[in-house]
């Protein structure tokens, strides 16, 4: 038998045997600089930016009047600023209803018919883009939509200017060239934000067991009816949460409406004009409530919808 | 003559250079309770999907009520299947779920309500139609997942190890109630498992599976008592095994043989009185597990060939000692020649 001898345990020992004994303190440790971080900098500007948009600006001075008042909305609700609105939040809806229709079927290839070595060639496709400067890839969009841009070569070559053309002179959507118009920035935020539909529908998919399908299929469902009562209802939170961030990231951009487009403004570029240039700050925080509002009537018309019964 | 309710003619199905399914003949006749038995990755499993039509055979060919099943997609074919994983619809109801089979075939919403009521209560599960199936407990499930099968009325039913998940008591009450069931509704049962007491105790007919082959096929009894390869020997119920070199007292030139340890009796070498129609050799106890309603003697005879016997506890006076010389004894009949398995 030999004697022990007793060494002091080390300084990084003795700190996890204290903080195993005291689990709350770990977890308080943990959680509390994140938390802070969240709670003061992240919702805390926030709503000081709701509060601004109760006051309003003197018109003789120019400066913020710090009293409460409803005159900032009121002059949001006037009818140059609710086109503002209206434009932005169908443009929003159409990238996302898109993105939607084109994200999925990759996500579904993806989830369910590529091995391990496919998925990664994939996963490598959609997030490459991400990777370089989304400044770089706007205006490389502008030089693929300008009137001698790629597209419209591609287009004379195919000794298709006429049909080109013919879809330039729709009302509204169309334009001088592709790049001023609005299909030209319909096409560069689809292109943009794609990746972000088509990951979380993925991680969906990817959760959905094979042997639901095979059930399915087993009772009689042939494979449109699979899609529609068992693949789409368990996709679905996928398709709402990439749908977030397609919506909302196109009710915020005020980048790309400023390359690709035409001179009518979008909510992002009315933010940008009216804290900056005009020194509105109210009236630019007022028009920032408006994507947190129209997100908040989304969501909950997605939960209605059951959108989240499945998590 | 009928027509057999499922067919396989020389089935074959390949992944890779994997043989999952090696030339498998078999045929099933209409209301039998079939049983596919065998180890994991020894086909069986793959044979029931080429019968739900989730895998093409690659070779050779299936009928399902004398109707061939070449380019029939799953959702055409009159089978219906319970899985493993029970695979219900986590975002309907129960009631939804059994009544999923005839909402796609587009039976009305009045009729397939009275259909699924009465599915759920031949598998007595009344009153939960409104659950979700993240609200049952796995017994239940099961059940469900019977009864969504079970609504469309199919020709032939394929179970797929559906007992694996529950315990051994609700498996033993589900034994007997799916085999009642099976006889009420008269519909052809395929049974995939490897638990060779369930396929015993279950089936009119079973095949036991090995490597991707069908070993033997017959009724439990012919299985077990007669069990032509060492891997059914030893895989369906317990066997003793010897081979050609040591088996020349068991039967007359060099073949592998089997018989069962409780065919055969072991008594102390002093109290040996000779039996009729009895073959004898000595050994020694080598060892001794107890069984609760049995016990089990190892005993290594003079060549060292070990043999298990198996002796009912009727009562515990005439037990054995470890290092004891005992005689062991055994009916000719009793032997099984054995045939060379895949194995």
């Amino acid at each position: 038998m030999t004697t022990a001898v007793a060494t002091a345990p080390s300084l990084g020992r003795r700190l996890s045997n204290g903080l195993y004994r005291r689990p709350t303190l770990l977890l308080l440790l943990l959680l509390a600089p994140p938390l802070m971080w969240l709670g003061i900098v992240y919702l805390g500007s926030l709503f000081a930016l709701l509060a601004q948009s109760f006051f309003s600006i003197d018109e003789f001075t120019g400066l913020v009047r710090r009293e409460f008042t409803l005159s900032t909305y009121a002059q949001l609700f006037s009818p140059a600023n609710v086109d503002i609105v209206l434009r932005t939040a169908l443009m929003a809806a159409a990238v996302t209803v898109a993105a939607a229709c084109m994200g999925f079927p990759i996500a579904y290839y993806m989830a369910r018919c590529t091995g391990p070595r496919m998925k990664a060639v994939f996963y490598l496709a959609v997030m490459l883009p991400l990777w370089s400067s989304y400044l770089v890839r706007v205006y490389a969009w502008k030089l693929i939509l300008a009137k001698e841009g790629i597209l419209g070569w591609f287009f004379a070559q195919l000794h298709l200017t006429w049909l080109l053309d013919a879809v330039l002179a729709l009302p509204v959507i169309g334009g001088a060239s592709l790049s001023v118009s609005y299909i030209g920035m319909f096409l560069v935020f689809l292109y943009i934000w794609l990746p972000f539909m088509i990951l979380p529908i993925q991680a969906a998919l990817e959760r959905v067991p094979p042997s639901y399908l095979d059930a399915s299929s087993d009772l009689g469902a042939h494979p449109g009816q699979t899609l529609r009562h068992v693949i789409l209802p368990l996709a679905f939170p996928g398709i709402v949460a990439g749908s977030i961030f397609t919506f909302s990231l196109t009710l915020g951009d005020y980048i790309i409406p400023g390359i690709v487009g035409s001179s009518r403004l979008f909510i992002g570029q009315a933010v940008f004009v009216h804290q900056g240039t005009a020194g509105n700050i109210p009236l630019a925080a007022a028009f920032s409530v408006v994507p947190i509002v129209i997100m908040a009537i989304y969501l909950t018309w997605a939960k209605r919808l059951g959108a989240f019964d499945a998590l | 003559m009928t027509t057999p309710a499922v067919e396989f003619n020389g089935v074959g199905r390949h992944f890779g250079s994997v043989r999952a399914v090696d030339d498998v003949s078999f045929a099933v006749a209409t209301g039998e309770f079939f049983s596919m038995l065998g180890p994991s990755g020894s086909g069986k499993t793959t044979c029931l999907r080429i019968i739900a039509g989730f895998e093409q055979p690659d070779t050779g060919d299936i009928r399902v009520g004398g109707r061939d099943m070449k380019g029939v997609p799953p959702y055409e074919r009159d089978v219906n299947t319970v899985f493993q994983d029970y695979a219900l619809f986590p975002h309907m109801s129960v009631a939804d779920n059994v009544a999923y089979g005839l909402m796609v075939t587009g039976v009305d919403k009045a009729k397939r309500r009275e259909r699924a009521f009465e599915a759920l209560s031949m598998v007595k599960l009344e009153g939960l139609e409104n659950r979700r199936p993240a609200q049952l407990s796995g017994g239940q499930r099961q059940r469900v997942a019977l009864a969504r099968a079970l609504v469309k009325k199919p020709r032939v039913l394929l179970l797929d190890e559906p007992l694996g998940a529950l315990d051994l008591k609700l498996r033993e009450q589900m034994q007997v109630e799916l085999k009642a069931l099976q006889r009420q509704l008269g519909i052809t049962f395929v049974y995939v498992t490897h638990d060779q007491a369930e396929a015993l105790s279950m089936s009119d007919r079973l095949a036991v599976f090995n490597n991707g082959r069908v070993e033997q096929i017959g009724t439990p009894e012919a299985v077990y008592e007669n069990p032509e390869t060492a891997f059914v020997a030893g895989f369906v119920g317990v066997s003793n095994i010897v081979d050609g070199a040591h088996a020349s007292r068991f039967i007359d030139g060099a073949h592998a043989i089997a018989i069962r340890p409780e065919k055969m009796l072991v008594l102390a070498r002093d109290d040996e009185v000779p039996i009729d129609g009895y073959r004898a050799a000595n050994g020694t106890v080598t060892d001794i597990q107890y069984h609760g309603s049995s016990t089990r003697y190892q005993v290594t005879l003079d060549d060292d060939v070990a043999l298990h016997v198996t002796v009912p506890n009727r009562d515990l006076s005439g037990r054995l000692k470890v290092r004891q010389a005992v005689q062991v004894r055994w009916r000719v009949e009793d032997v099984h020649r054995l045939r060379n398995g895949s194995s």
